[in-house]
């Protein structure tokens, strides 16, 4: 081919206007799409108002959640006392009662507490995990353990007519806690001791005071992983996905935070709970009776499905609950539709009204949506798998109806007059001459269907028709389960995942075409 | 084929392939047999299953049932047109139930849209951008998904799984985890149905590319064009009809989907229904079914008209025929 120069390429436009320029209407129709699709998203963006939503949003939660998924919390607080500090965990900490990590190191001594008020002791109770251990010398009980008197002494001592501040310090000399070390990373930690905090990032490092028990101080500018909202509030320092902590004018909250799922297996009141899987497989094995009316193995199962974190008997019990939803509502549905399909397909049933009427039925089933039919049979049946099955049963019965009576309207008929010919009767025609070119395509469409109602039956389930769906729902709603939420994903991903894969090899092995 | 069996006159090779044929035969009726057996006993055990984790028991509350149907239905015919267009009632008592004119959305002083047009114009709104975002989404990844444009593996692997992902993650979870920042709104409903959108309408959209035409390709391959003019001008002019029939059959999908989203905290219609049903509003229910249901009805009629309009009857066999 000949090289054209400036010239001749312009000569050729101008001799055939209509191949370079194109018309005016296809010119301008891709702009004018552009246009009002850039149009409508504006539109969209003050419909939904998205600016103020988006802006309104919470994303600092967002990392939060996100880390919830694959991830879980320890949270200590450390309150500061007079002279010593009291180390507290949460009830239900997933680190069982009395924890003693390695990763918070605490020094004691011998200190002198002055019990003279009691709310302090009072408000302190709560705290067990630390006060259990302490020595059962009680200046003021004389008798039983601390826990008690001491409320005992608080609540009688208001009474009596005692100015409750009364300057008589009674002091005791006890072991007690006064400096804490949390330790984030190797080379992050926090140390409390009273009045005192002191933060170690990296090769930063930044002092806290506690002034007068009610204003938080640095000394120093705060570096950029450290937040106050106002100079004396609370300052928040954060240590990345290792977690942070809130420095308040009377403790100092933890949020200590671990990769994994904590107790997936077992949860903390489990005899089970926290052993090295090679032990439990002893103790299922040879160990002696944990509980004398159960073997080990039995109490080992029975603790791990009712794990109070993971509830995983319950979880299973509602994934097999959609599992049955998708199955039987498809089965049911293709029971149903196979022969209304033949009524409905106008070469097989040769009557127009009866082709019309069911049609529009199918039509009718279809266009009502699954979700209308879930909330209308959770209303009839109660929640429920009931009402899924049914709610995909009536939305399928539709669909299915429509895809048969297509695909019987689009046979081959001289098999069919085959058949006829040889003076068979409408049932062997039907059997011999129409079945076997649709039997293949009809079961490929079921079971299509099949394994999208398994990711339907998740949703519907949601507004109560039973299965995992409102399980799911009902972890999220409470925001701080996100790890269980990612346990069932999981599980309905793997559910969705086997049920694609064996869909897809029955409807290649049914229709002879080769997998992808 | 009983004629046969007994027949003296079959050389040895043809009754060894008659007893082939009736081993076949024997063994396909086995497992035939061995099949409905099969699907009655897990169907058998499904339905029992089912009944026995429900809170009602099937056949206690099949009477219930109707009682339940009879619930719904109005006090005269015209409460439904009341309902929907939110006239005033005349047996309004000051109760929800009753309670049509107020939710109009005035436009101007006297012109109003009903509550339940709006939220449906809400629902629809919602799949209407979910999909257009899901279609660029799409349509960015599905060429570097495509076998005859993409060739570095690792990318290709790559985006194919991000599109897996995107599509099998169940919308419930991604609506809820957005519910939980954005707080109740449509904003969650449209992020959740566009994610599964993307991943939907991307593989649809590598499919159609990959049996694409070549020829123009190699064509501005040949004059020096560089990839992105490649696919601009070369392979997007060929499948765009079908990428638009494919986003009109989205569209069809996330009207619905929307809807149900909606129905757990997502807004628009969905929200609407929940509430009137569980709290037996019967002419409001109605209302809402009749709209959802016509407004499915047209919106997929349109979208097939359309859809014969861009690529004719030969709907999604594109490229096939060379």
């Amino acid at each position: 081919m000949t090289h054209l120069d400036t010239a001749q390429t312009r000569e050729l436009i101008a001799r055939h206007p209509q191949v370079f320029a194109g018309s005016m209407r296809k010119r301008v129709t891709g702009w004018l799409v552009a246009l009002g699709v850039v149009f409508y998203f504006v539109f969209a963006w003050s419909f939904f108002s998205i600016g103020q939503v988006v802006a309104n949003a919470n994303w600092n939660i967002a990392g939060a959640y996100l880390a919830d998924w694959v991830s879980y919390e320890v949270r200590p607080d450390i309150e500061y006392r007079d002279d010593y500090l009291e180390v507290s965990f949460p009830r239900f900490s997933p680190l069982g009662e009395n924890p003693d990590p390695d990763w918070l190191t605490r020094r004691s001594a011998t200190v002198e507490i002055r019990a003279e008020s009691g709310d302090a002791e009072a408000g302190a109770t709560s705290g067990a995990g630390f006060l259990g251990s302490l020595p059962e010398a009680n200046a003021k009980g004389g008798s039983g353990s601390f826990l008690g008197p001491v409320g005992n002494a608080a609540g009688s001592a208001a009474p009596a007519g005692d100015t409750p501040r009364a300057p008589t310090p009674q002091t005791r000399r006890e072991e007690a806690v006064v400096e804490a070390s949390v330790r984030f990373s190797p080379q992050s930690h926090i140390d409390v001791a009273p009045g005192v905090v002191s933060v170690t990032r990296g090769d930063e490092t930044l002092v806290l005071d506690i002034a007068g028990g009610e204003r938080v101080e640095p000394r120093g500018a705060l570096p950029v992983w450290a937040f106050q909202r106002e100079p004396g509030a609370k300052v928040i320092v954060r240590f990345g996905f290792a977690g942070r902590a809130e420095i308040e004018d009377d403790e100092v909250k933890i949020r200590r935070r671990f990769l994994g799922w904590e107790n997936f297996f077992f949860d903390t009141r489990s005899p089970f709970w926290g052993l090295p899987a090679g032990e439990v497989a002893r103790l299922v094995l040879f160990g002696e009776r944990l509980n004398p009316q159960k073997s080990n193995a039995a109490l080992a199962f029975d603790n791990f499905l009712n794990n109070a974190d993971w509830q995983h008997g319950d979880v299973w019990l509602k994934l097999l609950q959609t599992i049955v939803m998708a199955f039987a509502g498809t089965v049911l549905a293709t029971l149903i539709a196979f022969p209304l399909s033949f009524a409905a397909a106008r070469n097989i049933y040769p009557s127009r009204a009866a082709n019309f009427l069911f049609k529009r039925f199918f039509d009718f089933l279809r266009s009502v949506d699954m979700l209308i039919w879930a909330l209308f049979f959770t209303r009839a049946f109660g929640p429920g798998p009931l009402a899924g099955i049914s709610a995909i049963f009536f939305t399928d019965t539709g669909t299915f109806g429509k895809l048969y009576s297509e695909a019987l309207e689009n046979i081959d008929d001289k098999q069919r007059e085959g058949v006829r010919s040889v003076g068979a009767s409408p049932s062997s025609v039907q059997r011999y001459g129409v079945l076997p070119q649709v039997l293949p395509v009809f079961l490929s469409q079921s079971l299509y269907f099949w394994e999208s109602n398994t990711r339907s039956a998740t949703i519907i389930g949601a507004v109560g028709a039973g299965g995992i769906g409102l399980k799911l729902w009902e972890a999220m709603r409470t925001n701080s389960d996100w790890e269980n939420v990612a346990y069932m994903v999981l599980l309905i991903l793997l559910v969705v995942f086997v049920f694609d894969n064996i869909s897809n090899t029955l409807r290649h092995r049914l229709m002879g075409t080769k997998n992808r | 084929m009983s004629t046969t069996t007994h027949g003296p006159a079959l050389s040895p090779a043809a009754q060894s392939i008659e007893q082939h044929w009736q081993a076949l035969a024997a063994r396909r009726r086995l497992y035939t047999i061995g099949g409905i057996a099969f699907m009655v006993l897990a169907m058998g055990g499904s339905l029992w299953f089912a009944n026995a984790s429900n809170a009602g028991k099937f056949f206690d509350r099949l009477p219930y049932f109707f009682d339940f149907v009879g619930q719904l239905t109005p006090r005269d015919g015209w409460e439904v047109w009341r309902a929907l267009f939110d006239l005033p009632s005349p047996y309004d008592d000051g109760s929800l139930k009753y309670n049509y004119p107020e939710g109009r959305v005035y436009l101007t002083e006297t012109l109003y849209l009903p509550e339940y047009f709006y939220k449906m114009l809400e629902t629809i709104n919602i799949a209407l951008v979910a999909t257009l975002i899901g279609f660029g989404l799409g349509f960015v990844l599905c060429f570097l998904a495509a076998a005859n444009l993409t060739t570095r593996r690792w990318l290709r692997f790559f985006v194919r799984r991000f599109m897996e992902v995107l599509r099998a993650f169940p919308e419930i979870v991604i609506a809820g985890f957005f519910l939980a920042i954005l707080s109740l709104g449509a904003v969650p409903a449209i992020i959740a149905v566009a994610i599964h959108t993307i991943g939907a309408l991307g593989k649809m959209f590598f499919e159609v590319v990959e049996n694409a035409d070549m020829r123009p390709e190699e064509g501005l391959r040949a004059a020096g064009a560089n990839w992105v003019e490649r696919v601009w001008f070369a392979i997007v002019p060929q499948v765009m009809p079908n990428f638009l029939s494919y986003a009109l059959l989205r569209l069809e999908i996330n009207v619905r989907a929307s809807t149900i989203i909606g129905a757990v905290g997502g807004g628009g219609i969905g929200e609407t229904l929940r509430l009137s049903i569980s709290q037996t509003h019967e002419a409001k229910t109605l209302a809402i079914v009749l709209l959802l249901f016509s407004t499915i009805v047209a919106v997929d009629q349109f979208s097939a008209w359309l859809r014969r309009r861009l690529v004719g009857d030969q709907a999604f066999e594109f490229g096939r025929g060379g």
